[in-house]
């Protein structure tokens, strides 16, 4: 719990207070992560997410790949395509003899044209070289895509496992104020009752006023001493069910422990008599220093303008109007 | 002494800050000063077209020199060679090029302050950034005192303006920060400068209940004062206004005086005047709880200010370094940097009442120590005094820097201005330091 906040007038302080405002918020928030600290998160996350162990086995090696351009794989480069041309047929690597070869055989095409004609054979040797090229091309532009890709599937897969670290920690701090009000109601509930044990109601109405009307029919054992008491005397306020514990109470002083367990059990309440009775203004100043001890009303902790007796546990066994 | 405040526009119906900035000190100072205005006939400062007639006039009582702009601003083109002046590397001619180009263009005006700049003791040049500041420093360094009226963007960094800051005989800067900033991009920690800031019309009796009459406004509001543009942040304030509205229960509303060009959420605790008087503005400030001020960018808000006069706490947009130090400095605001701390500072301001009327009591020392015009006039009298007792006693003074050579300017070897600006340290200036 962060100090209580406190201003005083004479002396602001702008510095301690942004400082203070900003400690609540990381009080209310909970674990308050940086941008970098959820990237930090995100990338435990993603080692977790790439465990070999659950995935297929080289997935990491294969993103942490692609996510480096520098260890890129790539397909095995090609032999060295051959442009083949129709001059090809008749040359030689010799240097000077070999051109004078290829000369030789060039002059003697004709008589080969006699044997075998090589002018299909060239061609298709060409396309054939041709074809190659254009392959290679199409591997070439393969291989980017593929790259790129895998590139772009790391980013995404690290991109969504970066928003569950994100949604993880919000659920996290919700699930925190989810306790925290659920704490707070049922301290409300529970001083609700107390208020409710100590409300006095208007004059012929309320439970005890129904009770006492239902009495007649129910105890007529009773009916003389009840008539003198005040609950049942017309026109007077009838109390609440504090005033009827202390009455029954001192029914029983009267009557001696002896008498009061038939009396109890006349009167229909099996309960503790005096939680109510006694326990309600104390079991409200109790409570009203709230679940963690602040005392805090409102949904904001800044309530400067509230009067120190404001609050709670502020009026002694008084009844506290609603919401508060 | 005769003083010239050479500034872009000048009118009564020009408000934009630092011409409304120029014509208050103008007529403050001419009480204490022949005074002479030198100005542009433009009247719009998108296209600085001439509208104001040329010539010679008087203005509440202070001479003004109009000239004519030659060339009216070309927006596209002002684009085209932003874009290459602050975000990639570029060449001085570049930078020139983008500097004729937003103008306001007048060579007359130029021409007059280069012939007769002798004629006058000092020629206070307001906004760094345009044609008339920039060539007329460079025109009259020794008698140049500049009013830079910068913030934080981009035009900071272009490399032809750093020259003009280290040769100008002073600086009177409205802040800390925008002096921390300055001296950063152009290393003139030499020039003899002061932290002045501007004073305000702020009237000496306001009548709140008088606004709240007349606008039907009966339960507790904070107000925005301004253009209503996503420049100024009035979008995000939209958004974090309607968070606080459903997180904290209550009847603040927000109240907005001023044109928009923003679409208004319908909101039933949002509610816009449109553009209002003085009078309604003033009253409208008194009335209300705070003056919540989200602007990004801002040399000195002088709407801030007028808050503090009026004794009222201000909630500031804490990205803007001006703000935050100012509100640091006079411990008489808050600010926000998100959501979060938007409604935890707003809620704060509005149930923590004794906190707001301290930081009101803040707020209107502060503007009365800092801000007063007699403060202000004392402040640039007492500058003028020194510049002269030091031209009295000291030698020549070194020129300005010349401009690279025709083929050096065609080099581009000048960084993105933009790339510059985010390298100079930021932050509020937390102590008020020491005038110089």
């Amino acid at each position: 719990m962060p100090p209580e906040f406190a201003i005083r007038s004479d002396a602001v302080d702008v510095d301690e207070i942004m400082k203070q405002i900003r400690a609540r918020i990381r009080e209310k928030r909970g674990v308050d992560y940086t941008e970098e600290e959820i990237r930090q998160l995100a990338g435990v996350k993603l080692e977790k997410f790439l465990d070999p162990t659950r995935v297929r086995s080289d997935l990491v090696q294969q993103y942490r790949r692609a996510h480096d351009p520098a260890a890129v794989p790539t397909l095995e480069p090609p032999p060295e395509n051959y442009a083949f041309e129709d001059y090809h047929v008749y040359g030689s690597a010799r240097g000077i003899g070999g051109r004078l070869i290829a000369a030789i055989r060039k002059m003697l095409n004709p008589v080969l044209k006699l044997f075998i004609n090589p002018n299909p054979i060239i061609h298709v040797l060409h396309r054939q070289s041709a074809i190659n090229t254009h392959n290679e091309r199409q591997f070439e532009r393969i291989e980017r895509t593929r790259t790129d890709l895998a590139a772009l599937n790391y980013e995404v897969i690290h991109n969504l496992v970066v928003e569950m670290t994100r949604l993880a920690v919000e659920v996290k701090n919700l699930r925190m104020r989810v306790e925290s009000l659920s704490g707070r109601l049922d301290f409300s509930d529970r001083r609700a009752r107390a208020l409710e044990a100590v409300v006095q109601y208007k004059p012929g109405t309320g439970p005890a006023a129904e009770e006492a009307a239902a009495a007649p029919a129910r105890e007529p054992a009773h009916q003389g001493a009840r008539r003198g008491g005040p609950a049942s005397a017309p026109g007077e306020p009838v109390k609440g069910e504090a005033q009827r514990s202390r009455r029954k109470r001192r029914r029983r002083g009267r009557n001696g422990p002896g008498a009061a367990a038939p009396q109890r059990e006349a009167d229909g309440d099996a309960g503790e008599p005096d939680q109510a009775g006694t326990g309600g203004p104390r079991a409200d100043a109790t409570a009203g220093r709230g679940p963690d001890g602040g005392g805090e009303g409102g949904s904001l902790p800044f309530d400067g303008d509230a009067p120190p007796g404001r609050g709670p546990e502020a009026p002694p066994g008084g009844i506290e109007p609603a919401g508060q | 002494m005769k003083l010239a405040v050479v500034v872009q526009r000048y009118g009564l119906d020009i408000n934009g800050g630092a011409e409304l900035h120029a014509r208050y000190v103008a007529e403050r100072l001419a009480a204490k000063a022949d005074v002479e205005v030198l100005t542009t006939c433009a009247r719009d400062y998108v296209t600085w077209r001439n509208e104001l007639p040329e010539g010679e006039s008087r203005l509440n009582g202070v001479r003004v020199r109009r000239f004519r702009v030659r060339r009216e601003r070309d927006p596209e083109r002002f684009g085209r060679l932003s874009l290459g002046v602050f975000e990639r590397p570029h060449s001085v001619a570049q930078e020139l090029a983008w500097l004729a180009s937003e103008g306001p263009l007048s060579p007359g005006l130029v021409g007059h302050v280069r012939r007769n700049g002798a004629a006058y003791d000092y020629l206070l040049f307001f906004s760094y950034r345009y044609y008339h500041a920039y060539h007329g420093v460079r025109a009259v360094p020794s008698r140049a005192v500049i009013v830079p009226t910068a913030e934080r963007d981009p035009a900071i960094g272009v490399s032809i303006f750093g020259p003009v800051f280290r040769a100008a005989r002073a600086i009177m800067y409205n802040s800390f920060e925008e002096r921390a900033l300055i001296q950063a991009a152009s290393g003139n920690a030499g020039v003899p400068n002061v932290v002045v800031g501007v004073g305000s019309e702020v009237p000496e009796r306001t009548d709140p209940a008088r606004f709240r009459r007349k606008h039907g406004l009966f339960s507790p509001f904070v107000v925005y004062v301004g253009r209503i543009d996503e420049n100024k942040g009035c979008q995000e304030l939209f958004g974090f206004f309607e968070r606080y509205a459903r997180a904290v229960p209550g009847d603040l509303s927000l109240v907005l005086m001023g044109n928009s060009i923003l679409p208004i959420p319908d909101h039933p605790r949002i509610r816009h005047l449109g553009f209002v008087s003085d009078e309604d503005k003033f009253d409208g400030i008194a009335a209300a709880d705070a003056l919540v001020m989200p602007s990004y960018y801002e040399s000195l808000s002088m709407v801030a200010l007028e808050a503090w006069a009026l004794g009222k706490p201000v909630l500031a947009n804490g990205r803007c370094d001006v703000l935050q130090g100012q509100c640091l400095r006079s411990n008489a605001g808050l600010f926000y940097e998100n959501e979060d701390e938007f409604i935890e500072t707003l809620a704060l301001l509005q149930r923590n009442r004794r906190l707001a009327e301290a930081m009101g009591r803040n707020g209107r020392e502060y503007y009365r120590r800092h801000y007063d015009w007699p403060v202000i006039v004392r402040k640039y009298l007492d500058m003028f005094d020194r510049l002269r007792r030091e031209d009295a006693s000291g030698g020549p003074r070194p020129g300005i820097e010349p401009l690279p050579g025709w083929l050096a300017r065609l080099r581009k070897d000048r960084p993105a201005a933009a790339r510059v600006v985010e390298a100079l340290p930021s932050g509020p200036v937390r102590r008020q330091e020491r005038h110089r």
